[in-house]
């Protein structure tokens, strides 16, 4: 218990983080730091840069400047595999199941690769409804991934990214669409999560959700941090009110 | 597991032995004939599927993978002399390699920019066997067979035999890659790559990994063409009907399970090869398209979709 605290808790470091498409530039010059099993909000109006960010921290996209540290090692160049076997799991804006195969075996795929599970297929098939029975999936284990509803394709997401072992959980918009009892429940479930000492970045544009659920909320505006902090402070900031409402 | 496991090759070696005393009982040669062709296209449909079934990637270039394997087949042959088990073997060898150039364009091509491409690739090897006057050029190429070895009392029944052995061979990797975290990890990879990736999938290394294994294969079943026919030439070896006829078996099979192009391939390479001595070998092309149509529109997942309809899904198959 020396004097670096916040470096000892830290998990993830994003650092002068820059993304431009041709010559638009979706991030600008972002660095946060994200500890252990923090819940953080991220919000933003559209276009913000929100998911060009989530991107550039599991590896979908490369940054053109900057770097991606997790755990202490800097991933920038890693491949989005790799980065999953370390334990940045993310869920889709959009879900994207594996629609050829049932709930239970989407689990399978993140707990073969992404964990490294090493036991017996049963042993496999038991971790993999463990995890469903918890996120109120498991009467769906077999069912096609074809024959769910909005919802339970959101928790099917969140599942399968838990089943990954995640130290880092980013949920793209796992809310979007849902009715109000819905997004009750996936928050509920991502809070408890939490407790898993996993941190979590949540994307949100349901404001309700996000204050409930966050220690820190950022703001971005045109690929910049307008606000970072406690979320009332965040909240109560002008330019975040404006970046809203415009105006 | 383990007891299917001993089934299959309980069954491998009864199918084996089979065709072993088969070669030894039967005199008239036309059946090896005929069957040769069959279990060729056995072989070039169970490789094919690892690639375009397994990983979604639809090759169209079936056809360079078994050229490549007839003419590395010449070239060996006309310059060492060298025997057929190392023909196969080397033409597995520049498969496998072929393939990892293949697999290397998977890394900027999806769908049918890929199969495109595959295409080319056909054509540009075509091209360059077509000008290479060593092994023949566009005349072709007259092979001579050295004899056959013992027990087999002729040339044509011991291919017939090393290409039953070539079809083990690759229905068993098939199905060692269908039943492990390979496959499992293909699949992901062709109903999303890019959740497989953030799923912990390594998409580029089994994509890599495909591509080598099909390709090895489908060059090795070619392999012992060049002495069956006595005879080599860049029209005939690089076939576009070969990669329409391979595909259309894998379909019409079925690719989710290693034995639907085994059924395919069985179907349609006898359907071919009846209506090639009753009616003429153009109509094969015509029957072909016609099934792949009535498939395609009636039973998108081939015969091992219709067969699994009515029972109720497993998770672990044989």
């Amino acid at each position: 218990m020396t004097a670096a605290h916040a470096g000892e808790a830290s998990l993830l470091r994003v650092d002068g983080l820059t993304k431009s498409f041709g010559g638009f530039v979706a991030l600008d010059n972002i660095s946060v730091e994200i500890r252990k099993g923090e819940r953080f909000g991220l919000i933003g109006p559209n276009g913000s840069g929100k998911t060009t960010l989530v991107n550039c921290i599991s590896g979908a996209l490369r940054p053109n400047k900057g770097a991606v540290v997790f755990g202490g090692d800097d991933i920038t160049q890693l491949p989005p595999n790799q980065r999953a076997r370390r334990g940045i799991a993310r869920s889709f804006q959009i879900p994207r199941p594996f629609r050829s195969m049932t709930v239970a075996e989407n689990l399978m795929v993140a707990l073969d690769f992404a964990a490294g599970h090493s036991g017996s297929l049963r042993e496999r098939q038991e971790a993999a409804m463990a995890i469903l029975s918890k996120m109120g999936l498991a009467a769906k284990a077999r069912a096609l991934t074809a024959t769910l509803s909005q919802v339970e394709l959101r928790k099917m997401e969140l599942a399968r990214a838990v089943a990954m072992g995640p130290k880092l959980l980013i949920s793209d918009e796992a809310m979007a669409g849902l009715s109000t009892s819905e997004v009750d429940e996936v928050l509920d479930l991502l809070l408890s999560l939490g407790g898993d000492n996993i941190a979590i970045i949540m994307i949100e544009h349901i404001m309700q959700a996000v204050m409930r659920f966050s220690e820190r909320v950022m703001c971005l505006d045109a690929g910049r941090i307008i606000a970072i902090g406690a979320p009332q402070e965040v909240m109560a900031n002008p330019r975040v009110q404006e970046a809203y409402l415009g105006t | 597991m383990a007891r299917t496991n001993i089934a299959f090759w309980s069954g491998a070696a009864v199918f084996l032995v089979a065709m072993l005393v088969m070669t030894q009982v039967l005199q008239n040669e036309y059946p090896f004939f005929a069957g040769y062709v069959i279990l060729q296209f056995v072989v070039l449909a169970v490789a094919w599927s690892i690639l375009g079934g397994y990983a979604g990637y639809v090759n169209f270039g079936t056809n360079a993978f078994f050229g490549v394997g007839v003419y590395t087949a010449v070239l060996l042959f006309k310059a060492l002399g060298a025997p057929l088990g190392v023909q196969i073997l080397a033409a597995a060898i520049v498969g496998s390699l072929l393939g990892l150039g293949v697999g290397l364009l998977t890394l900027r091509m999806q769908g049918i920019f890929f199969s495109i491409a595959t295409i080319a690739l056909a054509i540009i090897i075509e091209t360059t066997v077509t000008n290479w006057r060593y092994v023949g050029g566009a005349a072709g190429i007259q092979l001579q067979r050295p004899p056959a070895m013992a027990p087999f009392d002729s040339y044509v029944k011991m291919l017939f035999f090393v290409q039953a052995v070539l079809v083990v061979v690759a229905v068993a990797t098939t199905r060692k890659i269908q039943r492990s975290r390979v496959g499992h990890g293909l699949q992901a990879l062709k109903d999303d790559e890019l959740a497989a990736e953030c799923t912990g999938v390594p998409t580029l290394r089994l994509k890599l990994l495909a591509c080598v294994v099909s390709g090895a294969l489908m060059s090795a079943g070619g392999a012992p063409a060049a002495m069956y026919l006595q005879y080599a030439n860049p029209e005939s070896a690089f076939n576009l009907n070969y990669s329409v006829s391979v595909l259309a078996m894998s379909l019409i099979g079925g690719t989710a399970h290693w034995i639907g192009p085994v059924i395919g391939a069985i179907l349609l390479g006898a359907t071919q090869q009846l209506l090639a001595v009753t009616i003429s070998s153009e109509v094969n092309v015509l029957v072909l398209g016609v099934m792949l149509v009535l498939f395609v529109v009636a039973a998108p997942k081939g015969i091992i979709g219709l067969l699994r309809r009515s029972p109720a899904k497993t998770g672990d198959h044989p």
